[in-house]
């Protein structure tokens, strides 16, 4: 396990060094998040250690947003200030965005399974 | 216990870090708990739930959130050890990601663009302030990306954070009546869906659906964080000649 969380913490620190250097518009994990899958890619195995932490960690993801979500209590007064086009705005856009991703992904399938279809 | 000497021992506790950190344990818990007993529920979402609890804790006991924060920050650190961990997931499915490549980056684009645009455009129709509207824009995107995007568009990073896990939350609910009132029963297509509309709380819903979901979701997720990051400064500037003068 220790081994684990050291690998996905340099390459964390990985990517904050080329986020940094770079200047790139994107959060270091991110970049460490491609870093790792690009070497998994190239030596084409996993090792168990690593299989497990990363799910014991991603099983309980939902938890690390809850110090972030308690930060509502910090903006109150502009939160009760708007709430309707907040509320709105978000509740709407996320739908739309769910079922516009979606349809868009579906329709897109189907159309590159037609062509292979087609191609043999 | 006297009242008094327990507004001492409060007080004590909450000078260290132990209490922040052992309530977000200790809610967050319960919260999964009653979640599990209900089957999974989605209307009873464990981040909205020991938020709630936690906020209400704070508020009666009169504690900062800077306080609360000081213990709460160890959790908060490991989103970036956990984002760097969906790259083992990914990579399990990369001959599928492989196939589906062409359609993913379409759904992609589609999804993001529409994320910034429906909600800035509806906010603003509704008259949320500049400095609002700035900051719900990324509200799609991972906490640690969209605090980023808020600040270069001039909204408030903390503000946005919130927005983000509201935003998470209200997707984690909503995707799966969404998603069989479209009849869209692909798992691939289901997670990817929500993890561009509802990042990391999204992702963490459909880890709970099927690990194929998670990893999708868990793929959207990061890209969704590129994207956005790109694509929102250029969409706002040519949409601020019409929507934010």
């Amino acid at each position: 396990m220790l081994g684990a969380i050291t690998l996905l913490l340099v390459y964390q620190t990985i990517g904050e060094v080329l986020v940094h250097t770079l200047n790139l518009p994107i959060p270091g994990p991110v970049v460490g998040m491609l870093m790792l899958f690009i070497t998994l890619v190239i030596r084409k195995s996993v090792s168990q250690e690593l299989r497990d932490t990363s799910q014991g960690l991603l099983q309980h993801l939902s938890l690390l947003f809850v110090p972030a979500g308690v930060g509502v209590m910090a903006h109150f007064t502009r939160i009760s200030d708007e709430w309707l086009p907040l509320l709105v705005a978000l509740l709407a856009s996320t739908v739309l965005t769910i079922a516009i991703t979606a349809l868009a992904m579906s329709g897109l399938l189907k159309l590159s399974s037609k062509r292979e279809e087609q191609k043999s | 216990m006297m009242p008094q000497q327990f507004t001492e021992i409060w007080v004590y506790l909450s000078a260290t870090p132990l209490l922040g950190l052992t309530i977000t344990l200790l809610a967050y818990q319960a919260a999964y708990w009653l979640y599990k007993r209900s089957d999974f529920n989605p209307l009873l979402n464990p981040v909205a739930l020991s938020v709630a609890v936690l906020v209400m804790l704070l508020l009666t006991s009169g504690t900062k959130y800077e306080t609360y924060f000081e213990g709460a920050k160890f959790v908060h650190f490991l989103l970036g050890p956990a984002t760097v961990a969906l790259a083992i997931p990914l990579y399990s499915q990369f001959e599928k990601l492989k196939q589906m490549l062409l359609p993913l980056l379409g759904a992609l684009l589609a999804g993001a663009a529409t994320a910034i645009i429906s909600a800035v455009g509806i906010g603003w129709l509704l008259g949320a302030s500049h400095v609002t509207l700035m900051s719900l824009a990324p509200k799609s995107v991972t906490t640690p990306i969209a605090m980023g995007i808020a600040e270069k568009l001039g909204g408030i990073p903390s503000l946005t954070a919130v927005l983000v896990i509201f935003t998470g939350i209200s997707g984690a609910i909503m995707a799966k009546s969404i998603l069989d009132v479209l009849r869209i029963e692909n798992h691939a297509v289901r997670g990817f869906s929500v993890g561009v509309a509802a990042h990391g709380i999204g992702t963490a819903r459909a880890f709970q659906v099927s690990e194929q979901a998670g990893a999708f979701a868990g793929l959207a997720m990061g890209l969704n964080g590129l994207i956005t990051a790109l694509i929102s400064p250029l969409l706002l500037k040519i949409s601020g000649l019409v929507l934010l003068q």
